[in-house]
């Protein structure tokens, strides 16, 4: 993927987030000089002042839509940009702040600032993917540090990342954990969520919170007929699908089953 | 076996007998307590056994619960088997390495690891038969399984407690260990410290009973254990009419049922995952940042991924329906066809571990009755609930 300049170059860049995907990459300590080694770092604000002019191969896009300011920007990287990866649940799903999709945003506005009315925003939070074309979606909330690493070493050799669709629950068998949905009653959103964490939660005995989105197929109806029987009401099942992925399609439409 | 007197040990000769395969170099593995469950790994000693527990288990529930003596195996099956042993969840498969134009590639070398299974119950032990039958039994052997498999001493259990998904009776798989063991055991638990009467089923099982601390077992000892194991097997949680199943599945590919139960399946792979003889893999490859190493490894896949299935243009079973369809009629129909049984022991984990409680046996009842007759009502018991006692064979 070298260009006949050198390195590919790389670009980071971040829209309506809170930095945590991106920083995943400078957690990447041991792994870090090499990403440098492989990768030029022509625009990354928060590792370098570097802002070099020009075409990116590599961009990797944290954060969702929710100014019209930032929905002209991301058309502006789209054409600086041979491949465009999103990164994390903003950039995948619209993030946590597409809450305000099911909202009045004005009336949220109106209760945190005190002069809302120098606030410009838009109705509702957007995946990137609903603006311009992008190459891959890396889920989570954050980005996994090793399927960061994963999605960046396909990238440079050609080849398909290894991001599994399938849900939480083969990563919780693969590893050994007891399931804590049968074995204890915990209600637990691995069986409809996209894979990705290794089943961070469930290894610490919590059920999965859903922080990697809808898995490729998730019957969520017939998980909450069950999550019904372990105790949860409506008003609860509304609420577990509306977190971090809220605006993704299948969590959407699940939790507006359970009231709008 | 029957010929050979049985031998009968105490707790005592039971550490006895960990420490004399400690000693031989095996690697001691079996259940433990952890994370609510009773689970697989390695043990050293008799008190780290699950004493006084049980498990009470139903279509997606399993709880540990109390039970009134100390018995050290009286529970079911939980939800790992030998399985993560012998056919591990993660191989890698070679690496190799870039140095300027060369690529060198390394395959990974089978590593020879001796295992000791400690209570292995009938079910696992054919469980294990027909993994060695598809792993080994081909024209292509699996090296890195063989490399596990030839090395383990197994200790076997003659069941005490049959689980509430537990249908080994209608495979005719136990509860009662016939075959594939070197030391065979059943635990008498009334009455104070448990006794073992111990059966050796192997010339390796013979010489390492021959230096634990044992006696003869005496003839009311030995007719207690083999009421235990025929109290096991009248209590049976679940029941599969199993004799025409193969049939019965292959006959009604394009039954409604298969809608019913997709609308209820997760489509999330739990059951393929619990079960111990599931053996499907995927290959996956990975490079470095540097483009200098790369490895391949295989892991443990499930039919019910949509990339299981993906061949050039896209999956093959693109619906939950053909999924669940293809785990079913495979493991219980055409399992037969390519390996000559069938691939449901009844261990009954992938009732107990579905989240949503989706019963196989259930499953195949369902079609069954959509053929007979109307004339023929099953009996209210069968109807309720599919939990029907199994007459004792």
């Amino acid at each position: 993927m070298a260009t006949a300049a050198g390195k590919p170059r790389l670009a980071v860049f971040k829209f309506a987030s809170c930095d945590g995907c991106q920083l995943t990459l400078l957690d990447c300590e041991e792994q870090l000089l090499s990403v440098a080694d492989a990768l030029e770092i022509a625009y990354f604000p928060e590792a370098t002042r570097a802002d070099l002019k020009g075409r990116y191969d590599l961009a990797l896009v944290e954060g969702s839509i929710t100014t019209e300011h930032d929905a002209q920007r991301i058309h502006e990287v789209r054409r600086r940009s041979r491949t465009l990866i999103t990164i994390g649940a903003c950039a995948t799903a619209g993030g946590i702040q597409a809450l305000r999709n099911f909202a009045n945003v004005r009336a949220y506005a109106a209760a945190v600032y005190a002069h809302p009315e120098y606030v410009r925003t838009l109705a509702t939070s957007t995946a990137i993917a609903d603006h311009v074309t992008v190459d891959f979606e890396l889920r989570g909330c954050p980005v996994n540090k090793q399927q960061l690493l994963e999605v960046i070493s396909a990238f440079l050799i050609g080849r398909r990342p290894v991001t599994p669709p399938h849900s939480v629950c083969l990563e919780c068998k693969l590893s050994g954990n007891v399931c804590v949905m049968v074995a204890r009653g915990t209600a637990c959103l691995g069986p409809v969520t996209h894979a990705g964490c290794g089943a961070l939660c469930p290894a610490y005995e919590r059920g999965c919170y859903g922080c990697y989105g809808p898995m490729e197929t998730p019957n969520s109806v017939s998980l909450s007929r069950r999550l019904r029987a372990v105790g949860l009401d409506e008003q609860v099942l509304k609420r577990i699908y509306r977190t971090f992925n809220a605006a993704a399609p299948a969590f959407r439409e699940e939790s507006e089953r359970h009231g709008g | 076996m029957e010929s050979a007197p049985l031998a009968a040990i105490t707790l005592g000769g039971l550490q006895a007998l960990f420490d004399e395969l400690k000693n031989q170099g095996y690697r001691v593995v079996g259940p433990v307590v952890r994370d609510g469950a009773i689970v697989y790994d390695d043990i050293g000693a008799v008190s780290e056994l699950p004493r006084g527990w049980k498990d009470e288990q139903d279509g997606g529930h399993y709880r540990l619960v109390r039970r009134s003596n100390d018995a050290r195996f009286g529970y079911a099956v939980g939800p790992h088997s030998w399985k993560k042993y012998l056919h591990p969840p993660l191989q890698p498969l070679w690496r190799a390495r870039r140095e300027d134009d060369r690529m060198s590639v390394e395959p990974e070398r089978a590593v020879p690891e001796r295992f000791a299974f400690i209570g292995v119950r009938a079910c696992e032990l054919r469980a294990i038969a027909v993994q060695d039958r598809v792993l080994l039994g081909g024209a292509h052997a699996d090296l890195h399984y063989q490399a596990r498999r030839n090395g383990a001493f197994i200790v076997a259990l003659n069941c005490s407690q049959a689980g509430g998904t537990c249908f080994c009776v209608s495979m005719n798989a136990g509860p009662k260990v016939d075959s594939g063991f070197d030391l065979a055991l059943t635990e008498i638990a009334e009455g104070g410290e448990p006794l073992y009467i111990v059966a050796a089923g192997s010339e390796a099982g013979r010489k390492l009973l021959s230096a634990l601390p044992h006696r003869e077992a005496q003839s009311q000892e030995v007719a207690a254990a083999a009421a235990i194991v025929a109290r096991t097997a009248a209590s049976m949680g679940r029941e599969m009419q199993a004799d025409d199943v193969k049939e019965l599945l292959q006959h009604n590919l394009d039954h409604p049922r298969w809608d019913e139960v997709a609308e209820r399946c997760l489509a999330c792979g739990n059951c393929t995952m619990v079960c111990p003889t599931c053996f499907c893999t995927s290959v996956q490859d990975s490079s470095d940042l540097a483009g200098l190493e790369f490895s391949r490894s295989r892991r443990w896949d499930s039919c019910f991924t949509s990339d299981f299935s993906y061949i050039h243009g896209g999956s093959v079973r693109t619906s939950t329906r053909s999924r669940y369809r293809q785990w079913i009629t495979h493991k219980l129909a055409s399992w037969f066809d390519q390996f000559g049984s069938s691939g449901c022991v009844g261990c009954g984990r992938c009732i107990t571990w579905c989240p949503v409680g989706i019963d196989i046996a259930e499953e195949v009842r369902a079609i069954r009755e959509s053929e007979r007759p109307s004339a023929a009502e099953p009996s209210g018991e069968s109807a309720a609930g599919g939990i029907t006692p199994v007459k004792q064979r």
